[in-house]
């Protein structure tokens, strides 16, 4: 027998964002299982057909109401409980969007959710981090209610865009409050990679000593095509904005490169990158913990070596 | 509506504590830790406190769900400036939809105008049990907020979110949970830690509660997470540079 699935699709309105395609490969480990991705936006037309391309996507569902412009939860969780019913599993991502989403969702169904899934063993039994990823528990649903999942990004790789679902739209019959209301966002327009999916990342912390010292990574980091991060002491002290933060209470992430620049290693940094292929610290405290996960270390004034590193990169001559 | 601000608290493990796996898999080893307010409920609680101080609350009511031991942890609160504690005393470890039942039995009481929690537990690291809430009893939340202003009837919060700082507007009475650039906690000074020795703390138990108390997850073992191998280090940045290479990272 099939095991039905359904994501909830993150996007921006426009795009559907990466989270999705991770959330689905996550969906996919479960032995039989059968996949509906479901988009709820104000105009589903452009998200619904990039997440019909993802290979083990059996169907989208798209429900479109002007109420969904914006990702608001106590406007989104009614309608994910209004098509959940034919799904045993119901899963997210384990990024801002899902994290706020799902407990909400799991509420309203009466069931519990495992938060930040990273292998599933069987379709009752999942293992996810707790402590900052300091332990692992693996974790068994009782009873036959649905399961809610958040799924943690950096545990899975996107699915590829091989698939050919069919798209259905849903017209759901749900009283909608309007006690939350959007107002603004505020990002930084960059043209910088994204920084939870780039293979290549850059991160400060607190020793770069200035927004301004913060500089020398963004010219490194487009040097060669990638993301910039922070540490929370780095955005705690006004060097780099939020949405850099690296670690437990931020990001997730797992480029191939990672290059911790001025980071000591708090545990609560290290459980962001620990899915790193290779992480490369540069720091002046040879004692600093980040060290210990560093695969390659280099111990120094990061002033001195972050403009020969972009020099050398460039291609320019050894400044030895 | 009342002009009471109900912050939800649980007791951790120290975020200083090196947190290590039972060698049988049954947990994490407690024993002898040092325990504390879970730093987001910790700024929770500031926020309220601060909200009250400018004239804006009249009451601060702080509580938790677990063993008798949490009393301290609700005296600390007290000495920081809560008005009044309840302890729901539980004998064992609850899941944050259960947690989320009981909030809702003393916001049904205590008809708060606010409710505000951490908005994780660094134990667990779950993110649940604010917008469980907030489902339950039916009304708006506002998660990882990074700024609170409250307005008539409404409050109006600005969210880490991953794109950036989203500002919402909710109308209140509403679930709020904090994220760490709300604030920061002021630090406990021994006088207010006398006076909290007389302030209300109330027990109840879980039990007197009559919710549904059912766990759904079974925590089937503990394991220490892989270890990443070690690396090497390279004395400077042409070794650097070369090492990169040899992995084709460059």
């Amino acid at each position: 027998m099939s095991v039905q699935v359904l994501i909830v699709a993150e996007h921006d309105g426009a795009n559907l964002n990466p989270s999705t395609a991770k959330s689905i490969t996550c969906a996919r480990a479960i032995p039989g299982s059968e996949i509906t991705v479901a988009v709820f936006a104000a105009d589903a037309t452009a998200i619904a057909s990039q997440a019909a391309q993802l290979a083990g996507v059996s169907r989208v569902l798209k429900v479109e109401k002007p109420a969904n412009e914006r990702a608001l939860a106590e406007v989104l969780a009614p309608q994910v409980v209004a098509v959940a019913g034919p799904y045993s599993h119901v899963f997210g991502p384990s990024t801002t969007f899902g994290k706020d989403l799902m407990p909400r969702v799991a509420a309203l169904l009466d069931t519990a959710q495992i938060s930040d899934i990273m292998a599933v063993e069987s379709p009752t039994r999942f293992r996810r981090p707790i402590y900052a990823g300091n332990a692992i528990v693996t974790v068994e649903v009782d009873g036959d209610s649905k399961i809610v999942g958040t799924v943690r990004t950096a545990s899975f790789e996107a699915a590829p865009k091989t698939g050919s679902a069919t798209i259905e739209s849903a017209a759901l019959d749900v009283e909608l409050p309007n006690r939350t209301r959007f107002v603004s966002v505020s990002a930084a327009k960059t043209n910088r990679p994204d920084l939870q999916t780039a293979a290549r990342v850059v991160s400060g912390g607190r020793a770069l000593g200035s927004a301004n010292g913060f500089e020398i990574l963004y010219s490194l980091a487009d040097k060669f095509g990638a993301a910039v991060g922070a540490s929370r002491a780095a955005v705690d002290a006004g060097y780099a904005p939020n949405e850099l933060q690296v670690g437990q209470t931020g990001k997730i992430i797992a480029p191939e490169l990672y290059i911790a620049i001025g980071i000591s290693g708090a545990i609560q940094h290290l459980t962001g990158i620990k899915d790193a292929r290779t992480i490369v610290a540069i720091n002046k405290d040879a004692e600093a913990p980040i060290f210990e996960v560093a695969d390659i270390g280099l111990v120094g004034d990061l002033f001195q070596i972050v403009p020969q590193l972009e020099e050398l990169l460039a291609g320019g001559s050894a400044a030895r | 509506m009342t002009r009471r601000i109900l912050v939800g608290i649980k007791r951790v493990v120290d975020y200083n504590v090196r947190i290590r796996v039972r060698p049988d898999g049954t947990g994490v080893i407690t024993d002898g830790v040092k325990l504390s307010i879970n730093p987001f409920d910790e700024i929770a609680l500031e926020e309220a406190l601060r909200i009250k101080e400018r004239g804006a609350a009249d009451e601060v009511v702080v509580t938790t769900v677990g063993s008798a031991d949490c009393q301290q942890q609700l005296r600390t609160a007290l000495a920081m400036g809560a008005d009044r504690a309840l302890l729901v005393q539980a004998d064992r470890t609850i899941e944050p939809l259960v947690a989320a039942r009981a909030l809702l039995k003393l916001v049904e009481r205590e008809l708060p105008m606010l409710v505000l929690l951490g908005k994780q537990a660094i134990d667990d690291d779950n993110s649940q049990t604010g917008q469980m809430l907030a489902a339950l009893w039916n009304r708006p939340q506002a998660t990882f907020a990074s700024r609170l202003e409250l307005l008539d009837g409404k409050a109006r919060v600005t969210r880490e979110i991953d794109a950036g700082l989203e500002t919402l507007e909710v109308d209140l009475p509403a679930v709020v949970t904090a994220d760490l650039r709300l604030n920061e906690p002021r630090y406990v000074k021994l006088p207010d830690i006398m006076k909290a020795k007389k302030k209300p703390l109330e027990t109840l138990t879980l039990s007197s509660l009559s919710l549904d108390e059912r766990q759904r997850l079974k925590l089937v073992k503990f394991e220490p997470p892989a270890q990443r191998q070690k690396g090497i280090r390279v004395k400077d940045t042409a070794e650097l540079v070369d090492a990169l290479r040899r992995k084709g990272l460059v």
